[in-house]
This record gives C-alpha cells, structure tokens and sequence, in this order.
C-alpha cells in the first residue's frame, strides 16, 4: 500500500478581505476526503480565522469560524498558530474557536521538515 | 481636509507609513475591509504620530465580521455605512490606501 | 405558494423546508421515509446549522457516529437508507445545499 502524502498549509491571510482564507480551507478537506494527512499552520493576520463571535452577515459572506470549527469532524487535529502573532495582536489562544498548538516563529522550518508537501495561502 | 480610506491590515507596514506622512491637522482616517484590524487595542501604537485633531473611525460590518468590535481602541470610534457615505461627502476629499 | 429548486434538485431557500416538503423530495428519489431516515435528516441539519456547509461523507459518517452511535455511524448503514451517495441525497432531502467537498 502507498504511503499518503502528507501536507501543511500555512495561512498568513486574513479572513474576508479576500478568498484566501476559503480556498485553503477547501484544498484542506478536500486533502482529508483524500484520506491525506493535513497540518495547518496560521501566521501573522491569518490568526484573525480562528478568532471567536465573528459576525460576516452584514458584509455578506460564510463565517470561517464556523467552516473551520467543523476541522475536528474532518480529522484534522493538527492546528498550530504562531505565538508571536497572537502576542503582537493582544491576543491568547482562548479567543480562538478551535484548540490549538502555540509554536515560535523559529520552529515553523522543523515544521516544513516533517511534511512532504507544503501549500501556502 | 482629506478623508483617508485604509482598507489593508496593520501588517502592510509600508502601506500605512505611507498613509500617515500623508495625514494634515483636521483630516480622518476610516479604516474598512482588512483594515480595521489596525482598531484594535494592541495596534493603537500605529497611529501615535497623528495630530490630535485627526479623527479615527473603523467600519462597523468590517469589524462585526472579524468578531474585534468589543476589542478596539478607544480613540477609534465606529460608523456605520450611513456615516461612512456622510464623512466622504462632508470631507473635501477621499484617498483610499490599498 | 411555489417552492424553488436549482437544476439538480436542491432546494434554492433553505426556509422553504418542512417535513412534507422533505417528503416529496424523498419521494421523487424513490425513498419512503421512515423513522431512521429521519433521525439522519436531523444529524445532517444540525450539522448545518454548527458548520454552515453540508458535509460530506467522511463528516457526515462521523457526526452520526456521534449521535447515533457507531453502528448507525458506517457508510454501509448510510448506503442502505440513501443508496447511490448518501451524503448528496441526505442534504437534498434535508434542504440544505449540495456538500462542496463530495467527491
């Protein structure tokens, strides 16, 4: 049997301003319906995904926090975001929707290391 | 007096420099789409050089949809799109930053 | 009152949704409703209303593990009750969207 790849995708885009944050949501459960492995990593404004009450309805779009909410019934548990974001934004890992993994900027190469294919948003 | 439209978040550094040696006494700053992100408490930093007589605002959707309404800067106040469509008639001019 | 549907069947307002409305949908698929169809309709909308999107499914399997348990949780048990693709089916019948991730 052939070993599936793995994949992390590294966000760095907020939500909503553009479609990144719905793109790379959707090449992640496709990768899970794959039955691949996926990690996802969020970085700089893209940490603004994963914040908690976000209300899109007056702006017209699909709420990511729900979307990303629903990772878990995906399989996918490897969530990490880079501490010094949540810290340079005033912000802590409980005003997240998801539980997470907090990981230093110098420890996102190990991070390229382990995975075989990296996608980033 | 110029109503200054930034619509990029605080991480395009560059961007808002820019924007903020453009900034004369009695002009405003609204910040909309990913923009409001510069509300927030933790980047009130960003806007220390501005003249006192420059107002700040951040569009009220922008920021409801990103769940940071109850996160902002007490120096930015919110309006709507009623009042942002009122501020860009009131000032003589708008520039948008993006 | 007319109810809309998109070319494949879906319904274009999910308010438009009731139990008859389920009922005649299921019926032009050849499926008579029973109890366990329907205690699988409700996972699938409160899935919905959580996540805002349909599953697909792996998702689906797993919310209904979750609920129902893990014997009614097996795509064989999802097949029996909506033959072809259950996870397509099941959304139709429910009212919500088509899952984007069906592949």
């Amino acid at each position: 049997m052939s070993e599936k790849k793995s994949v992390l995708i590294i966000n760095q885009k907020s939500p909503y301003g553009d479609a990144a944050a719905r793109e790379s949501l959707d090449i992640a459960l496709t990768c899970s319906i794959f039955e691949m492995p996926v990690t996802l990593l969020f970085c700089g404004d893209a940490i603004f995904q994963l914040l908690k009450d976000q209300q899109p309805g007056k702006i017209q779009q699909k709420k990511i926090e729900a979307m990303l909410s629903a990772l878990p019934m995906y399989d996918i548990t490897e969530i990490y975001v880079e501490h010094d974001s949540l810290i340079q934004n005033g912000l802590t890992d409980e005003d997240l929707c998801l539980p997470v993994t907090l990981i230093d900027q110098s420890s996102i190469s190990q991070l390229i290391n382990l995975h075989d294919t990296v996608l980033t948003f | 007096m110029t109503l200054h439209i930034l619509n990029k978040s605080p991480s395009a550094d560059a961007l808002i420099k820019r924007m903020l040696c453009a900034i004369e006494d009695g002009d405003a700053i609204i910040m909309i789409e990913d923009g409001v992100l510069g509300a927030l408490d933790a980047h009130q930093g960003l806007f220390s050089s501005i003249p006192d007589n420059v107002a700040l605002f951040a569009l009220e959707a922008d920021l409801e949809a990103r769940g940071i309404t109850s996160r902002i800067s007490e120096q930015v106040s919110i309006a709507d799109d009623k009042q942002f469509v009122v501020l860009c008639s009131d000032m003589d001019k708008t520039v948008s930053w993006y | 009152m007319d109810i809309e549907f998109d070319d494949e069947g879906y319904l274009r307002s999910l308010q438009d949704w009731n139990q008859s409305v389920a009922e005649q949908i299921a019926q032009q698929e050849g499926i008579e409703l029973t109890p366990a169809h329907w205690e699988l309709i409700e996972v699938i909308r409160e899935f919905y209303q959580l996540f805002e999107h349909s599953p697909a499914m792996r998702p689906l399997v797993k919310a209904v593990t979750l609920k129902l348990g893990s014997d009614k949780g097996k795509s064989i048990y999802l097949m029996k009750l909506f033959p072809g693709s259950p996870a397509k089916l099941l959304a139709k019948i429910a009212g919500l969207p088509k899952p984007d991730n069906c592949l």
